[in-house]
């Protein structure tokens, strides 16, 4: 990728991006600027992971130009599935991967890299199972293993490929938050996630994929339309809203007739309760 | 009596390049076990005999003309595995496969099965001279030179291989001269432990290992130890046994495998019996409560 002096961190123009001459996506622009949280959302194969990959300058580029602003550290988190979960490795030995370059030529780490590994498990809570086999947690904790082992290098840019993919409804929300609070602290993130209620909704910036192009780039709002959504996914897409928040659902497939007046969706939303103290 | 062996000096020398062999096939068997590539391994000491046999037939040096086989190999196994409709395994199948039959396909015409192509195939470690011995201790040094810088790439890889190029490793090259080392490994060890033996040396010990400890640093020093001491030991047991010193190496090792696997089963059993013991004394206290 060359390099770029100007407000944005990452810019793509006209780019067409694949594998062995297979294009995947193409007349991609996009420009991200430094401090945003963007989600790339989109169906399986739909090119989330290529696009996101396209930042680290990896997928073969057939069209266009890739920029990326000078002196840019990236950090990157992969979908957990790619790991040897046999390799023997423990928590705090996966962290400190992530500053391999640092004495590059020496087995053993020093003491500063190992200091630093420490302090981001610690702050992201998993400071006491520094010395556990990485295969043994849970995989809330090995993702922000893996989170780890990107912010040891300090990242100006964070990629994180399907970050609350396999975890429990709490694990996503401390991922979220954490995430979160990353980007308050300067870090731009950009992830990939196929939930559009419990995370796509929630971030300030969305690109849609499909169609092997980018479909619709910017707030939920404008991207979580019936029509994108629809050519996105290939079916029918109903997109409810109840004050700040967006809940996408397919529309079921009917026998022809059903439903003559127009697709099938709720008329109003009914609030079965809600949990936690009422003193508030 | 114990101390027979020593009193030669072929056997000195024999147990020297055993104790060397052994470990450096263990330290380089690590990383082949956790890449899932004993099948290279297998593949490249049968190709690496065709270049044994070559050398041998044109009267050049055998380390060097071995070694220049074995780099062909692993240089022409790269561009094949790249190619998706071959991949990996039938790349290796096809090449090391084909550098084999040369080998078979010279002897036959040479018509006449010598006492260095048999060397080749089942080892000969008794008759290594001191030149041997020096060239084997260099070329072990050389490997060892090469996984001491190329140690966080390569566990990078092998822990993560999809993600490797993305930290900045460049993921060819690490692999390429990985391949080179294995194939100065196999060349390294023909002579000790010849083709048919070489596979179980770059396993063993590393799997033996793997099952002791769940540590990469521990099972890497257990593994060299256990390859280095079993190497040692089995030239010292052929003496008294009267068994060819290759074979005895790997029926030592695969005895320390199967006592580890005895002692494994022995302590989940003894595990899962303390558990139900837990388990029924919490349940004999719950009825006395209740």
């Amino acid at each position: 990728m060359a390099t770029i002096g100007v407000d944005a961190l990452v810019r793509l123009e006209g780019v067409a991006l694949g594998y062995e001459g297979a294009v995947a996506l193409r007349d991609v622009d996009l420009s991200i600027a430094p401090g945003e949280l963007i989600g790339i959302v989109g169906p399986s194969g739909s090119g989330k992971t290529t696009l996101l990959r396209s930042l680290l300058g990896e997928p073969e580029r057939y069209a266009g130009t890739a920029t990326v602003a000078p002196d840019t550290r990236v950090g990157y988190v992969p979908q957990v599935e790619t790991v040897d979960w046999n390799f023997p490795i423990t928590v705090e030995q996966v962290a400190m991967l992530g500053s391999w370059r640092t004495r590059r030529w020496l087995p053993w780490t020093g003491r500063a890299e190992r200091s630093r590994a420490r302090d981001v498990l610690r702050q992201l809570g998993i400071a006491d199972l520094a010395d556990r086999p990485i295969r043994a947690l849970s995989g809330g904790q090995q993702q922000r293993t893996f989170l780890a082992r990107a912010l040891v290098r300090a990242p100006d840019l964070l990629l994180m490929d399907e970050p609350t993919s396999g975890v429990d409804i709490k694990t996503r929300h401390e991922i979220l938050h954490q995430l979160a609070a990353l980007n308050s602290a300067g870090v731009t993130v950009v992830l990939t996630t196929h939930d559009l209620n419990g995370v796509a909704s929630h971030l300030p910036r969305l690109i849609a994929l499909g169609e092997q192009t980018v479909l619709a780039d910017g707030p939920p709002s404008q991207v979580l339309q019936p029509e994108v959504l629809e050519r996105a996914y290939g079916q029918p897409m109903l997109v409810v809203r109840s004050g700040r928040e967006t809940y996408v659902l397919p529309v079921p497939e009917e026998a022809p007739g059903a439903h003559e007046d127009g697709p099938p969706g709720p008329d109003s939303f009914d609030v079965i309760g809600r949990s936690g103290r009422d003193d508030a | 009596m114990m101390l027979e062996p020593f009193e030669f000096g072929f056997m000195q020398r024999a147990m020297i390049a055993a104790t060397l062999v052994g470990g450096v096939t263990a330290a380089v068997g690590v990383f082949v076990i956790l890449r899932r590539l004993a099948y290279i391994g297998h593949g490249l000491a049968h190709s690496i005999f065709g270049g044994a046999v070559v050398s041998f037939t044109i009267g050049f040096n055998f380390f060097l003309g071995a070694s220049l086989w074995g780099a062909f190999s692993v240089f022409l196994i790269n561009q094949a595995a790249r190619r998706r409709q071959i991949g990996g395994d039938a790349a290796i199948g096809i090449i090391t496969t084909a550098a084999f039959a040369i080998g078979i396909a010279v002897i036959s015409r040479a018509r006449s099965f010598t006492r260095d192509f048999e060397a080749a195939l089942f080892g000969e470690i008794l008759g290594i001279t001191n030149q041997d011995l020096y060239v084997t201790a260099g070329m072990i040094v050389l490997i060892a030179v090469v996984l001491f810088l190329l140690w966080k790439p390569l566990v990078f890889i092998t822990f993560d291989h999809d993600v490797a190029t993305s930290y900045g490793i460049s993921v060819r090259w690490v692999e390429a001269v990985f391949s080179l080392a294995l194939a100065a490994t196999v060349v390294a060890a023909l002579q000790v432990l010849g083709v048919t033996l070489i596979a179980a040396a770059l396993v063993i010990p590393p799997v033996v290992a793997r099952m002791l400890t769940d540590s990469f640093p521990r099972l890497f020093l257990i593994a060299v130890l256990i390859g280095a001491v079993t190497g040692w030991l089995g030239v010292y047991v052929s003496w008294f046994v009267d068994v060819s010193s290759g074979a005895t190496v790997v029926l030592v090792q695969a005895a320390v495998f199967v006592l580890t696997l005895g002692w494994g089963l022995l302590e989940s059993r003894r595990g899962l019996n303390a558990a139900r013991r837990a388990e029924r004394l919490a349940g004999l206290e719950r009825s006395l409560n209740d």
